[in-house]
C-alpha cells in the first residue's frame, strides 16, 4: 500500500521490541466480540490511475459551469480564480500545517490570517474581524447568538430578503425558539422589519444584496435598530458587490457576516466555503472563533499568535461562546491570495465588471416576452417572474445546456406565490453572448 | 501614492528587509500592506463605465484602502511566508488527538476535476447526478466503517457534527416525549468541544470522574445515570489513547436508561476497518474527514464532520440528504415530520467529500484496516522506546494510537512540558500535544499516525531520549530558552491578549505625510 | 478591619458592612499573567457561592465567585484598561469589586488567614 511506509519484517521488529506476540495483542482492550468479527465487503486497496478513472467517471456525469451559459448564484457565484491562488494553496507548509498553536514554527499561517483580519475589515468597513467561520450561513448563527450575549435580550427578526438556508440555519440553532421571527419572503424587495423592531430586540439581521438581488437600506435599517437599543446583522452573500457598494460599517452595522467564496474560492457543489465575520471593537470579548494579534518575542521581533483564545471551547468548555473548533482556513488564504492580488484597484474594476455584466443581463431578460425582472436596484443579481412554474422551465432549460438560475421554489416549496420566480446572477465570467443564447431558448420555451 | 515599508507603531522597528534576524532561508517578511499599494494589482480585468441608475444611491463613498501586488510579488510573498511554517510534508507532526497523516495530492487533483470544483450547489440534479452519486458512496464507505444505520454528511467541522449529533438526540427524545432529559454526561477526560456542545444545547454538564487507569468506570456511568440523562458523550478510544474496555457495558447501561450514547469519534483512526462503532452500541458519532481520511488541516480547516446515526436517530437526520429516486437519485432538501431541519446551507463540504472518498478508494477495506494496525503500532512503538526515560501514567495496557507520558520524570529539572516541547522545535519536529488531556499532569500526548517510517520513528525516540537525558542532567537553559532555531522566538502572549492588535493600521507618521 | 478568605482562593477584606474582594497572591501567581477582568454589574444581587467575576490569563478562565451573599456597590474599573494590577498589587490595587455584606454571620465560617496559609502550604 503505497502510503504505509514499514514493510512486513519492520511490523515484525516493532512487535518484538513492543513484546506484543501479534497486532492483535495491542487491541486487547477491545471486546473480543467486536474486533476484527466481520467481513467489510468493501473493495480492495486500489493503484491511483484506477482511483482516478473511478473519480473522473463520477465527474463526467456532471454539469460543470464551464460546460454552457451558467447564470446560477443564489448564494455560491462563479468567478474566476487566478492559477497563482491555486498554486499557492497547495504550497505543503499551508496545505498540510495543523491550526498555529505552535506560534514560532507557524508564523506563515498567522501572518496570512492577520492579513486576512485586515482586508476583511477593510472590505466591510468594520473595526475588526475573525480568522474565518465555517460559511455565511453559520456564520449567520452565530451573530445571532452573538447579538443576544451583547445585549441580553432575546428577540431576533430575520429580514424577508435573507437567503432561505441561511434562515433555516439559524431556526436550527435556536430551535423551537419563540423569540425568532423569520419575515415572510419579499421577492420585490419590500420590507417591514422596521415595524418589527421593539425593546425586546437583541438584533434584526438584514441581507444586501438581498436573496432576490435587491439592494437594502442599510442605514435606516441601523438607526431604527440603535434606536431601541438592538443591534444591527448585516449579511452579504456576494461579498464581491463591497468593491461597488457602501461598507456597512460606514452605515452603521454593528455586526457584518458574508459568505467569502467568491473571493478565491471554486464552487465546490457547496463547500467548503468561508465565513466572513466583522465587528466593532468594543465587541471583540464576545465574536466567536480564532483572531490573530500581533506581538513580538523575546527578541522584540515583530510576530503574531492567536489571541483572546479563552473565549474558546478548548478553555472555556461548557461556558465558550460558541463550540466551534475550526475555522476554514486554506479558504481564507486563497481569499486573502485572490483579494491581495486584485488590490484595490482590481477588487473595484471586478465589481464594476460584474454590475455591468448583470446590466446587460436585466435589460435582456426584460425584452423577453412573458419575462418580468422584478430588481429596480441590483449588484450582480436579480429575480424574473416568468409565466410558468420556475423549476420545470429551469429543468428543461437545463436539457437544452443552459443553467438558467434558481427557481425559489427550491428553497421556498411552501410558498406558491412564488413558483415562477427564478433568481439569476451574473459575474465577470457571462459572457455577451451566454446572455444572447438564455434569452433566445427562454423566449421559445415561454412561447 | 508609496506607502511601502513605512513601519508601523507597534511593530518595533523590523518591517523592513534589511532588519532580519532570519537566516537566508528564513527571511523575515513584511506585511503585504508594507509591500503593496492601491494601485498595485496582479489581476488584469478590463475598465467598464457603469451607471449609478440601478445602484439605489448605496455606491461606495468610503475608502477602501486595499493593498494590492503583483502577481511575481505575491507568489513570493506568500511563499516566504509558507517557509515559516511547519508541515507534514516537511517533518514529523505528533500532535496526538489530530492525526497528521499524509495528505495525498491524488485527494487534490480529484478534488480540482471540474465535474466537481466548478458545479453549483443549486444547478438542477438532474445536473449533478455524480456529485449525488458520489456522496452516496462516501456515506456507504461510512456507514459500512461505522455499521451504523445512517449519515449526515453535511457538518462543517468535528465540532458542527458534534452539535448535529447532539441536536438529533435532542429532537428524538422531544419526539418521544421525553423533553424532561436534561442532562449530558461527559467524562472528565474530555475533549473541550463535548461540554461546550452540551451547554449550546441547554443540556447541564455531569462530569464522570477517570478511573485511576485512565478510562471510564462503568459503575460511575450507572451512578449518574437517571430519568433526567439525555446522553453520555464519550470518546472512544478516549483522549487518553486508551480503548475503553468497558465500553459495550457502558452502552447497554445507558440505552437501559433510556439514554443515547454519543461517541466523540475523533479517534477513529486507531480502529477503521478493526472495530465498527455501531457493534459497540454508540448511537452518533461524527468523523473528522480532515483526521482519519487525510483531507489536509489547511492551517486551521476547512474540515469536514460527518454523523453517523443509528436507526433509532436516522429519522433525525438533518437535511439535505441523498435518496433513490425514480429518474435517478434525488436530494431531499427540505424536513419533514420531526426531522431537525438545516445546520448549514447548500450541501456540506463537497470538496472533502471527494478527498475523503478518493484516500478510501485508494486504501480499501484492506488497507484501511492496515493503516489503523501501523498506527497503533507506531505509538506502542513510541510507547515502547521511551517507557525508560519519561514517566507512563497509565502504563498497565496497550495503547491505542497515540502514547500518553506525564511530568512526573521532569520532576526537580526546572523543565516544564512546555519548555520540553518548544526544545523538540530545535530539533526539527513539531511539538506534541501538551497539557491535554486535562486528568494527566503536564500531559505529552504523542500520535505518530500511520504514515510514520520505523526511521522517523527512531529518530523521533533517539531525539526524545536524548532530551530527557539532558533535561535531567540539568541543563535547563536549552529548555527555558528554546525554541532558538525557529523563525521566532516564543512570542509574548501576554501583550497580545491585553491591548489586542488584530489588523494592520497605516502608520501615523504616513498618513500625516500623505496630508 | 479583617480580612477572610475562601478555599477558591478570594479574599474578601471587611471594612464595616462592606466587603473588598479580590484573589490572594497566591492565586494570581498560579494563574499567570491576568489579561482581561469581567466585572460585575453594580447592583447584581449575589449570593454566597454565586460566579461574580471572571479573570481570565492567558491559557486559562476563571470564575470569581461571592464569598459572603450581597449586593455589589463597586467595581475596580481600573481593571478594565489594566488587568495586571491583580498580579502586581492583588490585595489592594487589584481588588475586584465591592459587596454590601447581608448577612455577616457568614463572614465567621470563611478562613483566616492562618487557616488559609495552611492550606496553600
Amino acid at each position: 500500500m503505497r502510503y504505509l511506509p514499514h514493510s512486513e519484517a519492520e511490523r515484525a521488529e516493532m512487535l518484538g521490541i513492543i513484546g506484543a506476540v501479534d497486532i492483535d495483542a495491542l487491541f486487547s482492550a477491545v471486546p473480543s466480540r467486536a474486533l476484527k468479527s466481520f467481513d467489510l465487503g468493501l473493495p480492495a486497496h486500489s493503484p491511483e490511475f484506477m482511483v482516478e478513472a473511478h473519480m473522473k467517471a463520477l465527474a463526467a456525469k456532471n454539469h460543470a459551469g464551464a460546460d454552457g451559459p451558467f447564470f446560477v448564484g443564489a448564494g455560491a457565484y462563479r468567478h474566476h480564480v487566478p492559477a497563482t491562488v491555486d498554486h499557492l494553496i497547495q504550497r505543503s507548509e499551508f496545505l498540510t500545517a495543523y491550526t498555529p498553536y505552535q506560534p514560532e514554527i507557524s508564523q506563515g499561517t498567522l501572518q496570512m490570517l492577520f492579513e486576512f483580519q485586515t482586508q476583511v475589515a477593510k472590505i466591510t468597513g468594520m473595526d475588526v474581524a475573525n480568522a474565518s467561520l465555517y460559511d455565511g450561513s453559520t456564520g449567520t448563527a452565530e451573530a445571532v447568538l452573538m447579538a443576544r450575549r451583547l445585549t441580553k435580550r432575546n428577540k431576533i427578526v430575520l429580514s424577508g430578503g435573507l437567503h432561505p438556508h441561511y434562515r433555516d440555519v439559524v431556526k436550527a440553532y435556536l430551535k423551537d425558539d419563540a423569540d425568532l421571527e423569520c419575515l415572510s419572503a419579499s421577492p420585490e424587495g419590500q420590507g417591514d422589519i422596521l415595524d418589527h423592531i421593539d425593546e425586546q430586540t437583541a438584533a434584526i439581521v438584514v441581507q444586501t444584496p438581498d436573496f432576490y438581488g435587491h439592494l437594502r437600506n442599510i442605514k435606516t435599517a441601523a438607526d431604527a435598530a440603535h434606536a431601541k437599543g438592538a443591534l444591527l446583522i448585516v449579511v452579504i452573500t456576494e461579498v464581491v458587490s463591497l468593491g461597488l457598494l457602501e461598507a456597512p460599517g460606514a452605515l452603521g452595522a454593528d455586526i457584518v457576516v458574508a459568505e467569502g467564496q467568491s473571493i478565491g474560492n471554486a464552487l465546490n457543489f457547496g463547500g467548503p466555503y468561508l465565513g466572513l465575520m466583522a465587528t466593532r471593537k468594543e465587541f471583540i470579548r464576545q465574536m466567536p472563533g480564532r483572531l490573530c494579534g500581533e506581538t513580538v518575542d523575546t527578541e522584540g521581533q515583530r510576530g503574531f499568535v492567536l489571541t483572546l483564545s479563552t473565549r474558546e471551547q478548548h478553555i472555556r468548555r461548557e461556558k465558550a461562546t460558541s463550540n466551534i473548533c475550526t475555522n476554514s482556513g486554506l479558504c481564507a488564504l486563497a481569499f486573502s491570495i485572490h483579494m491581495a492580488l486584485l488590490g484595490e484597484a482590481g477588487f473595484k474594476r471586478l465589481a464594476r465588471l460584474n454590475h455591468a455584466n448583470a446590466c446587460k443581463l436585466a435589460d435582456a431578460l426584460a425584452g423577453v416576452q412573458g419575462v418580468e425582472v422584478l430588481n429596480k436596484s441590483f449588484f450582480n443579481e436579480m429575480t424574473i417572474r416568468t409565466r410558468q412554474p420556475a423549476a420545470e422551465l429551469v429543468e428543461r432549460l437545463a436539457a437544452r445546456g443552459i443553467l438558467a438560475g434558481v427557481p425559489v421554489s427550491r428553497l421556498e416549496p411552501d410558498d406558491a406565490s412564488i413558483a415562477n420566480l427564478i433568481v439569476l446572477a451574473a459575474t465577470e465570467l457571462t459572457t455577451d453572448g451566454d446572455i444572447a443564447t438564455l434569452c433566445a431558448a427562454l423566449a421559445e420555451e415561454l412561447q | 501614492m508609496s506607502m511601502n515599508n513605512q513601519g508601523r507603531p507597534t511593530g518595533t522597528g523590523t518591517s523592513s528587509y534589511a532588519a532580519s534576524s532570519g537566516s537566508a532561508l528564513l527571511p523575515n517578511e513584511p506585511l503585504l500592506f508594507e509591500i503593496g499599494d492601491i494601485e498595485h494589482s496582479g489581476v488584469d480585468l478590463p475598465e467598464v463605465e457603469i451607471s449609478l441608475d440601478r445602484l439605489g444611491g448605496f455606491e461606495r463613498k468610503s475608502a477602501l484602502d486595499l493593498a494590492g501586488l503583483t502577481e511575481p510579488e505575491a507568489m513570493r510573498h506568500y511563499v516566504r511566508l509558507s517557509r515559516l511554517n511547519h508541515s507534514i510534508d516537511s517533518g514529523m507532526y505528533p500532535l496526538g488527538s489530530c492525526t497528521m497523516k499524509h495528505n495525498p495530492r491524488l485527494n487534490e487533483k480529484m478534488a480540482r476535476l471540474p465535474g466537481f470544483s466548478d458545479i453549483h450547489p443549486l444547478q438542477p440534479v438532474s445536473t449533478v447526478q455524480g456529485a449525488l452519486e458520489l456522496m452516496e458512496e462516501l456515506s456507504h464507505w461510512l456507514m459500512t466503517l461505522t455499521n451504523t444505520a445512517a449519515v449526515a454528511l453535511t457538518p462543517k467541522a468535528g465540532a458542527h457534527g458534534e452539535l448535529l449529533g447532539m441536536m438529533a438526540i435532542k429532537a428524538a427524545q422531544e419526539a418521544a416525549g421525553q423533553s424532561h432529559r436534561r442532562i449530558v454526561l461527559v467524562p472528565e477526560s474530555a475533549h473541550g468541544t463535548n461540554p461546550a456542545t452540551a451547554a449550546f444545547l441547554g443540556y447541564l454538564v455531569k462530569p464522570i470522574p477517570a478511573r485511576a487507569d485512565g478510562t471510564v468506570d462503568v459503575q460511575a456511568v450507572k451512578d449518574a445515570l437517571s430519568p433526567d440523562v439525555a446522553a453520555i458523550m464519550l470518546t472512544n478510544p478516549n483522549t487518553c489513547g486508551l480503548f475503553e474496555p468497558q465500553v459495550i457495558e457502558i452502552a447497554e447501561a445507558v440505552h437501559a436508561a433510556g439514554a443515547f450514547f454519543y461517541c466523540d469519534g475523533a479517534n477513529f483512526n486507531a480502529i477503521m476497518g478493526v472495530v465498527r462503532p455501531g457493534d459497540l452500541g454508540i448511537d452518533a458519532m461524527h468523523i473528522n474527514l480532515h483526521k482519519t481520511f487525510s483531507t489536509p488541516h489547511g492551517g486551521g480547516g476547512p474540515g469536514a464532520g460527518p454523523v453517523v446515526l443509528s436507526e433509532a436517530l436516522a429519522p433525525f437526520a438533518p437535511v439535505p440528504f441523498v435518496r433513490k429516486g425514480e429518474n435517478g437519485l434525488e436530494l431531499v432538501e427540505h424536513a419533514e415530520g420531526s426531522a431537525l431541519g438545516r445546520v448549514t446551507a447548500f450541501h456540506g463540504q463537497m470538496g472533502m467529500y471527494v478527498r475523503a472518498l478518493t484516500y478510501m478508494l485508494s486504501h480499501g477495506g484492506d488497507g484501511l484496516a492496515q493503516a489503523a494496525q501501523d498506527a497503533v503500532l507506531n505509538a506502542n512503538y513510541i510507547k515502547a522506546r521511551l517507557a525508560h526515560a519519561f514517566s507512563v501514567p497509565f502504563g498497565d495496557y496497550p495503547t491505542m494510537h497515540e502514547a500518553l507520558f506525564d511530568d512526573s520524570f521532569l520532576q526537580g529539572t526546572g523543565v516544564t512540558t512546555l519548555d520540553f516541547a518548544k526544545a523538540l522545535i530545535d530539533e526539527g519536529f513539531h511539538p506534541m500535544t501538551m497539557y491535554f488531556p486535562l486528568v494527566v499532569h503536564g500531559a505529552m500526548l504523542i500520535e505518530p499516525t500511520e504514515s510514520e517510517s520505523k526511521q522517523t520513528l527512531d529518530r523521533f525516540c533517539d531525539v526524545m531520549e536524548e532530551l530527557a537525558a539532558d533535561a535531567k542532567a540539568g541543563n535547563k537553559e536549552r529548555f527555558t530558552s528554546a525554541p532558538v532555531k525557529a523563525p521566532r522566538r516564543r512570542l509574548d502572549e501576554t501583550r497580545a491578549a491585553r491591548s489586542p492588535v488584530l489588523r494592520w493600521e497605516r502608520p501615523v507618521e504616513a498618513l500625516k505625510a500623505a496630508e | 478591619m479583617t480580612t477572610k478568605f475562601t478555599p477558591d482562593h478570594e479574599y474578601i477584606r471587611v471594612e464595616g458592612f462592606t466587603g473588598v474582594v479580590g484573589i490572594t497572591p497566591y492565586a494570581q501567581e498560579a494563574l499567570g499573567d491576568i489579561v482581561f477582568v469581567e466585572l460585575p454589574e453594580i447592583g447584581k444581587v449575589l449570593k454566597k457561592g454565586d460566579e461574580a467575576a471572571v479573570v481570565e490569563s492567558v491559557k486559562a478562565a476563571s470564575e470569581i465567585y461571592a464569598p459572603v451573599s450581597g449586593t455589589v456597590t463597586e467595581v475596580n474599573s481600573a481593571l478594565s484598561g489594566e488587568p495586571g494590577l491583580i498580579n502586581s498589587d492583588p490585595e489592594a490595587g487589584g481588588w475586584i469589586y465591592k459587596i454590601e455584606i447581608a448577612d455577616a454571620g457568614e463572614i465567621e465560617g470563611l478562613l483566616d488567614s492562618d487557616a488559609y496559609a495552611e492550606l496553600t502550604l
